[in-house]
């Protein structure tokens, strides 16, 4: 149990909609995520920045939820895949890897899904290659990564044909 | 995999930092946290007190003044990475930047950060060390400006005292038309080099080298410029022949060496990627001189 003179209030906003809760400054932001707001949808793979599956937006920007103090993101606005879908329908990123196989046990998948998010939202041409140097950054163990790639290519080539 | 307990402080000013640190006990500074909070998880530190600097917005700049341009410790990658100022008077750091850690990483991780954690393989070390960069530290004593070259002690320890704090870096631009190149091996991209090299060459009007910067990461325990190398580069012109020869000079660095990367391997692709850097910066600057 976290020790009473440490704990503090945390407020920040995930998907739009505002939370507070009770956490000690060592919690990290993906513990804070998936055990004090039960938002279990971001992963936690290997707890010390390498492997990708826990990242979130911060601010728009994707990073690490395991290499930041749920206490350093009060007041900031973050994204997680439980804001992707619309309703029950899946957004045009998500549909991709549905229909490609873009994932397997789908553990690495809701890290991959936000760092594409920023991919499609920062960028207005996009490439393999490009694709290939932001999912760098994700460690899949089922795919081979073809897949990841190839529904990540379709979101861009049906960007870049205007149909989104 | 957490960290220990540790009471978390966030001011808003650097006297407010100076405070924290001179009244607590085993406090830790933070910055982007993208090499400390993985040290925090694994215990390999446990402070007290994490105190974040990622309150203080005036940690966060790059200007040009004069022929200065200065960045402030709290400044990201990203920003870096993105920065006009950068890529039109730092082009080395604006190619460089693109090799530290993945997108990830450097929409959180600092140029004062990377500085201080002292990697012998990281980017921003090896490009400061390449440029001779200027470091403002301030303390609970005052503030000192320290070379690059004094501040790179040893292996992930920089010359800073526990009561200091790394402000700003400073960088003077080489002139319009100098050539400039990096490179670097890792097993995947965005992990930790195995080996980086920087080269910077400018020519005077007979063509001939007038300046040269010849560094390398992830060889020695911290980033080294081949001094030797660019004795002989300056004065000569420049040829394929005389970048393989003084290229050679980097086989003389005592090479770090793991049970995954054997010294000799550290050593022989240092050689050619002196040569590799050295030969492209040459050609960069012919194209710089085009336009």
């Amino acid at each position: 149990m976290p020790t009473a003179e440490y704990i503090q209030n945390i407020t920040l906003s995930v998907n739009g909609e505002s939370y507070t809760s009770q956490a000690e400054p060592r919690t990290s932001l993906a513990d804070f995520l998936r055990y004090n707001l039960e938002l279990t949808g971001t992963h936690i793979g290997c707890e010390h920045g390498v492997c990708g599956a826990c990242t979130v937006l911060i601010d728009g920007n994707s990073m690490r939820s395991c290499l930041m103090f749920a206490v350093q993101a009060e007041g900031k606005e973050i994204a997680t895949v439980e804001g992707l879908a619309e309703g029950n329908q899946l957004n045009s990123l998500q549909k991709a890897f549905w229909e490609r196989h873009g994932l397997q046990c789908g553990f690495c998948t809701s890290g991959i899904l936000m760092t594409l998010t920023e991919y499609f939202e920062i960028n207005s041409e996009y490439s393999e290659k490009t694709i290939r140097d932001v999912l760098s950054g994700h460690i899949c163990r089922c795919t081979g990564y073809e897949s990841i790639v190839a529904a990540a290519l379709d979101v861009a080539n049906s960007k870049e044909a205007g149909n989104e | 995999m957490k960290s220990s307990r540790f009471q978390y402080h966030r001011p808003s000013t650097l006297c407010e930092v100076m405070d924290c640190l001179k009244n607590l006990e085993n406090p830790r500074v933070i910055a982007g946290g993208q090499s400390l909070v993985p040290m925090l998880n694994f215990r390999l530190i446990e402070p007290d007190h994490l105190i974040d600097l990622s309150g203080i917005t005036d940690l966060d700049y790059i200007k040009k003044s004069g022929e200065e341009i200065s960045i402030g410790a709290m400044t990201t990658h990203r920003t870096v990475e993105f920065s006009e100022i950068i890529r039109t008077h730092l082009p080395l750091m604006s190619l460089a930047v693109l090799s530290v850690g993945h997108r990830q990483i450097r929409n959180r991780g600092t140029i004062g950060g990377s500085l201080c954690h002292l990697d012998p393989s990281a980017e921003m070390p090896l490009v400061s060390m390449a440029l001779d960069a200027q470091l403002v530290i301030t303390g609970v004593a005052g503030v000192r400006i320290v070379s690059i070259e004094d501040f790179c002690e040893d292996m992930l320890s920089p010359a800073i005292e526990p009561d200091e704090i790394l402000s700003e870096i400073r960088f003077r631009p080489w002139q319009k038309g100098h050539g400039w190149a990096f490179t670097e091996y890792a097993r995947r991209l965005g992990d930790f080099a195995i080996v980086a090299a920087a080269a910077l060459l400018d020519f005077g009007e007979d063509g001939r080298i007038s300046k040269a910067s010849l560094t390398l990461g992830g060889v020695g325990p911290v980033p080294t410029r081949i001094t030797e190398a660019e004795v002989e580069l300056v004065g000569q012109r420049p040829s394929e022949e005389l970048f393989a020869r003084t290229a050679k000079y980097c086989a003389e660095i005592e090479p770090l060496d793991d049970p995954f990367v054997p010294g000799w391997y550290r050593q022989r692709l240092s050689v050619k990627f002196a040569q590799r850097v050295l030969r492209e910066a040459w050609a960069q600057s012919q194209v710089g001189n085009e336009h």
